[in-house]
């Protein structure tokens, strides 16, 4: 048996709790009522032919394969438009309903190639299969009438062919664009014979349509029509693997089809409980990064950063990393050593990391990127609600009557989420968003919002209390939840501080800058309108009252008793595919894995009798205190793991003072990235396809991530920071990630029943996971809050020390787009670069009138911290005073203009509010080509050979 | 650009400020409490070794009240941690 596509039972799975029994074929059958007779057959081991029929979508009806006859109905109807009736007697084939589906299938194939043995989709060709199933022998129309075989094929999306002349309008494709993607792009132009599949208007191609290349339209068709470029170069796949996403937090899982090692294509995994089988466009096609020739495959060392690198083996490189941070250590103390983790990493290699710096370097200065984008959101709702970890799992929005979209622009960010999100508002649900920018999702194919609340940037927290002022003013409070589950006394003191008229919209608009009328709306919708969810991002986190933010958010989940089933909580939609993960892993400096500070005696005992060593019991620095102190002298060598501070953090002349400041600076990464322009050792790494593990998504979820081929550097990373641990003095001895997990079940309860073995039986599994909860645990707080009452936490609105003035008028806020990934060191290295070449300056019309400004004119965008150069576009979805982009590009570095100040829990960085002035310039700025010059020369590999001159 | 001790001193007084809805003297517990459990001891003895006066009124006497010894119990939930044998209290990012 070869390769084999996941089962398709035609129609989709009825939610329904009644049984029906019903014959099929002298079957005996039981199944949910609502089920479809089609399905029915499938799932007792029958096969209906079908066409136009595939069970992530709703029933069409059209190709007309399916006809059944039923006993006592008249006519043939279609099995997957009919549903089950107790008692029904069904039978599937009859010389009648053989002569039929002949007879559609000899029209059919007298307008398609018959190429089958040179088609990409031969052997994978739904087409193929059924014209086999009913006995097709040959054509009585001929072949000489009117075809569509000439039409020429659509080569313009990076990913796949959009080739008509296969094409048998079946529908699928714009089916699965309207219901399953929610984008719309698609529509069957013309009627009859004329049907054609178009992506927009007649001069459009599938490029220059509005598709977002989500892949699910490929993923539907049944011919060759839409087809993946990989597999046409390639050739089918032999054998399919499970595996996880390594770009955003919604954790897709894919199969990952292979041809020996080699990787044919990825195919959302029908069965993944994050992602229901669909996918974006970067899980199921930007993965080419891992064979990009920038791709370093051998360590590197040298000794100053004015120098090339020098390919070394990795027996050199290790002993002469190890040795140098033996010797900063002996000469400076261990607090001068750190590490960074990686949210990209598996949950493995993160524990090793944290425990390489805990327990070989001997200091708690190990951090990680979710300082720079939800660590408020871990003090926040841990402060309110006792834990931060996320209330509800992403098939809880089907449930909600409203969402609430505060700071989040999920069709770019979270992209299979938002589907999710859009099928709900389709059938009906309401939306607010709360936004200073008119994300997509504000107005979209037949959703739009019933408020956007436009916030100026910088005045969150204003927005929420008067928010809740309007909640609490006007008696929508969910009392009894609050007596119930809350601290009433603290709840008191809450409502009388939102009830002060300095609270109220009215008084509060022109700070805020979003009219009344429209914030009281909101508040009243979400008070009123049924299970409100909300649902936010980093607009609420990376600011200077960040943490406040969350807090504020989750008062008002509380006071409406938003919270404790399906349908309702807080959802902070973190970003990285194992950002939870690597916290949960004990990243943070200032706790062990499981959440436990690291001066609890019992906590760091447990941990120094297993390890073997004594721990340091006073909190480590979080990633800018590191920067802070390399810049003193007193941070000196730092091991970098999957993660860009130079082109990720903010301010970047500050961090490349903190890098360049340092003696020892260690990059284990894929890609020569800008933090490497400073380093001095250059570890090569693995990708996702290339190790074991877990990755945990934004749902509490635990998934795993499956070697598919041997590292190409020669080590998987978790491999390599053993080799340094055990270079250091170490004598660790894991041979398999499984290994890994089974000491972190060992030392930390919430995880107690994490097992490798038993993760690939049961596919995936929500923390906790131990003797209480051994499959894992939903939704949070059913019964109350798992942590003590919910707790009331008043948060005064305290303005940003960052004010606009005469010389920075403008406030710069940024942001991320669907095709490229935060620095973009993957996705910039895939067919991905067609559509996002640059960052650009987003700028309302009386702003860039004002200055002289339209799209495509260069323009100097500078702050009190620095000055960059980018092109504008003119768009009328930022209100006037306020500008956007995006920090995809290291040309841009969008982050030299970007403060130092931070939330003041957490030290997140205020990325979204700068203070800025935008005017026309000729250019890139100064320090982008001294930049660009300076990366250039940091990017020198000296070869073995000796030059010879040309003659 | 701000040095070191320059954001030190920021960061505390913008601790203190977020927590003075607490009332004064809960918040001079809460941002002893915070320095205590998030900030690494390099960090906290340069803001011991500075000039008081640069601080406002509550982040001063947090900073006094840690110097003089004290060693607060956890003032909000937010440095509340698991014991060793404890599940949830997660503050992941």
């Amino acid at each position: 048996m070869g390769y084999e596509r996941q089962k398709d039972f035609g129609t989709p799975e009825s939610r329904s709790t009644d049984k029906v029994t019903l014959t099929i074929d002298g079957r005996t059958v039981t199944v949910p009522a609502g089920t479809s007779v089609m399905r029915a057959a499938s799932e007792s081991g029958g096969k209906i032919p079908k066409l136009c029929a595939t069970d992530n979508m709703a029933a069409f009806g059209s190709c007309r394969m399916c006809l059944v006859e039923i006993e006592g109905a008249k006519g043939t109807p279609a099995s997957c438009t009919t549903p089950v009736a107790e008692g029904m007697v069904v039978h599937t084939q009859t010389p009648r309903l053989e002569r039929l589906r002949r007879g559609v299938m000899e029209l059919y194939i007298s307008d398609h190639p018959l190429d089958c043995l040179t088609c990409s989709a031969n052997n994978d060709c739904e087409l193929q299969e059924e014209a086999a199933n009913v006995g097709l022998r040959d054509v009585r129309y001929g072949y000489e009438g009117d075809n569509h075989l000439a039409l020429a094929t659509d080569h313009s999306n990076p990913y796949f062919d959009f080739d008509p002349s296969k094409c048998i309008v079946c529908s699928r494709c714009v089916r699965a664009c309207n219901e399953v993607q929610g984008t719309f792009a698609l529509t069957v132009d013309g009627r009859g014979f004329a049907s054609m599949i178009s992506a927009g208007q007649d001069d459009d191609n599938f490029l220059s349509s509005e598709c977002v290349s989500c892949g699910a339209c490929v993923q539907a068709c049944p011919t060759a029509t839409l087809r993946e470029k990989s597999v046409k170069a390639i050739g089918l796949p032999e054998r399919a693997v499970v595996t996880t996403c390594a770009y955003c937090g919604v954790g897709c899982t894919f199969r990952a089809e292979m041809r020996g090692e080699q990787l044919v294509r990825m195919i959302p995994w029908k069965d993944g409980k994050a992602n229901r089988g669909h996918s974006c466009v970067k899980g199921r096609f930007a993965y080419g990064y891992a064979n990009h020739k920038d791709r370093i495959l051998n360590p590197m060392l040298r000794d100053s950063i004015d120098q090339p690198w020098r390919i070394v083996t990795w027996e050199e490189a290790l002993s002469y990393t190890a040795d140098k941070l033996n010797e900063i250590k002996a000469k400076h103390g261990p607090r001068a050593l750190g590490g960074i983790t990686s949210s990209r990493c598996t949950d493995e290699e993160t524990y090793l990391v944290q425990k390489l710096v805990r327990g070989v370097f001997g200091t708690n200065n190990v951090d990680t990127c979710a300082r720079v984008c939800h660590s408020p959101t871990g003090y926040g709702l841990k402060t309110t609600f006792g834990t931060s970890a996320g209330t509800q799992d992403f098939d809880s929005v089907m449930d909600a009557d409203v969402m609430m979209v505060i700071g989040a622009n999920p069709t770019d960010a979270h992209p299979v989420f938002a589907s999710r999100m859009k099928r709900r508002l389709r059938q009906g649900a309401k939306l607010i968003v709360i936004d200073p920018r008119r994300i997509d999702l504000v107005r979209t194919p037949h959703i739009e919002a019933a408020c956007h609340l436009p916030v100026r940037p910088g005045t969150n927290v204003a927005v929420l209390t008067s928010l809740a002022h309007v909640i609490v003013t006007e008696g929508l409070v969910n009392e009894a939840f609050v007596r119930e589950r809350c601290d009433w006394d603290e709840f008191q003191d809450w409502a009388r501080f939102v009830s002060d008229e300095r609270h109220s919209p009215e008084f509060l608009e022109p700070v805020t800058g979003v009219p009344a009328a429209d914030l009281r709306a909101a508040a009243r919708l979400y008070a009123t309108g049924g299970n409100g969810a909300i649902y936010y991002g980093l607009g609420v986190t990376e600011h200077s009252q960040g943490s406040s933010a969350v807090i504020a958010i989750a008062n008002l989940a509380m006071a409406t008793g938003n919270i404790g089933r399906p349908g309702v909580g807080v959802n902070p939609l973190r970003g990285q595919n194992n950002v939870q993960g690597s916290c949960d892993m004990g990243s943070f400096p200032h706790e062990l894995p499981g959440y436990r500070h690291i001066s609890d005696d019992d906590v760091r005992t447990s941990f120094e009798k297993d390890w073997g060593v004594e721990l340091d019991p006073e909190p480590g620095l979080r990633i800018n205190n590191m920067l802070d102190a390399a810049c003193d002298g007193a941070f000196r060598a730092i091991y970098i793991q999957g993660e860009d501070i130079l082109q990720s953090d903010p301010n970047t002349q500050h961090v490349a003072a903190g890098l360049k400041a340092m003696e020892l600076v260690i990059v284990h990464d894929l890609f020569l990235n800008e933090t490497a322009n400073y380093a001095h050792v250059f570890l090569p790494g693995s990708t996702f396809l290339e190790k074991d593990g877990t990755f945990i998504n934004a749902e509490r979820r635990i998934q795993p991530v499956r070697k598919v081929m041997e590292p190409a550097a020669g080590y998987a990373d978790w491999e390599v920071t053993q080799l340094l641990a055990n270079a250091m003095g170490a004598n660790w001895n894991y041979t398999h990630p499984s290994e890994i997990i089974d000491e972190i079940a060992r030392l930390t309860p919430t995880f107690a029943g994490f097992n490798w073995e038993k993760l690939l039986e049961i596919g995936s599994v929500q923390w906790p996971v131990n003797e209480q909860f051994p499959e894992g645990s939903p939704v949070m707080h059913v019964n109350g809050f798992v942590r003590g009452k919910g707790k009331f936490v008043v948060t005064e609105y305290i303005p940003t020390d960052e004010k606009t003035g005469p010389r920075y008028p403008l406030l710069l806020t940024t942001g991320r787009i669907l095709t490229q990934y935060n620095v973009g060191a993957q996705t910039r290295r895939t067919g991905n670069v067609v559509w996002h070449e640059e960052d650009l300056l987003e700028m309302h019309p009386s702003d860039a009138e004002n200055r002289g400004l339209k799209s495509g004119d260069y323009a100097r965008l500078a702050s009190r911290t620095g000055e960059t150069t980018l092109r504008v576009l003119v768009t009328d979805r930022v209100a006037p005073g306020v500008v956007y982009t995006t920090f995809h590009h290291p040309s841009t570095q969008a982050n030299v203009v970007t403060t130092e100040y931070s939330d003041w829990a957490t030290n997140c960085p205020e990325y979204k509010v700068t203070a800025v002035q935008v005017t026309p310039s000729n250019g890139p700025s100064e320090w982008q080509q001294v930049y660009a010059e300076r990366s250039d020369r940091s990017r020198r590999i000296a070869s073995d050979e000796a030059m010879e001159p040309a003659e | 650009m701000s040095s070191s001790i320059e954001t030190l001193r920021r960061m505390a007084n913008d601790i203190a400020r977020n927590f003075e809805a607490m009332g004064h003297g809960d918040a001079v517990m809460a941002t002893a409490d915070h320095i205590k459990k998030f900030w690494d001891p390099r960090m906290r003895q340069m803001i011991f070794d500075d000039d008081h006066a640069k601080l406002d009124r509550t982040a001063r006497e947090a900073i006094e009240h840690l110097q003089a010894g004290g060693n607060p119990q956890a003032q909000t939930r937010a440095t509340k941690f698991n014991l060793v044998d404890e599940v949830g209290r997660s503050d992941a990012g």
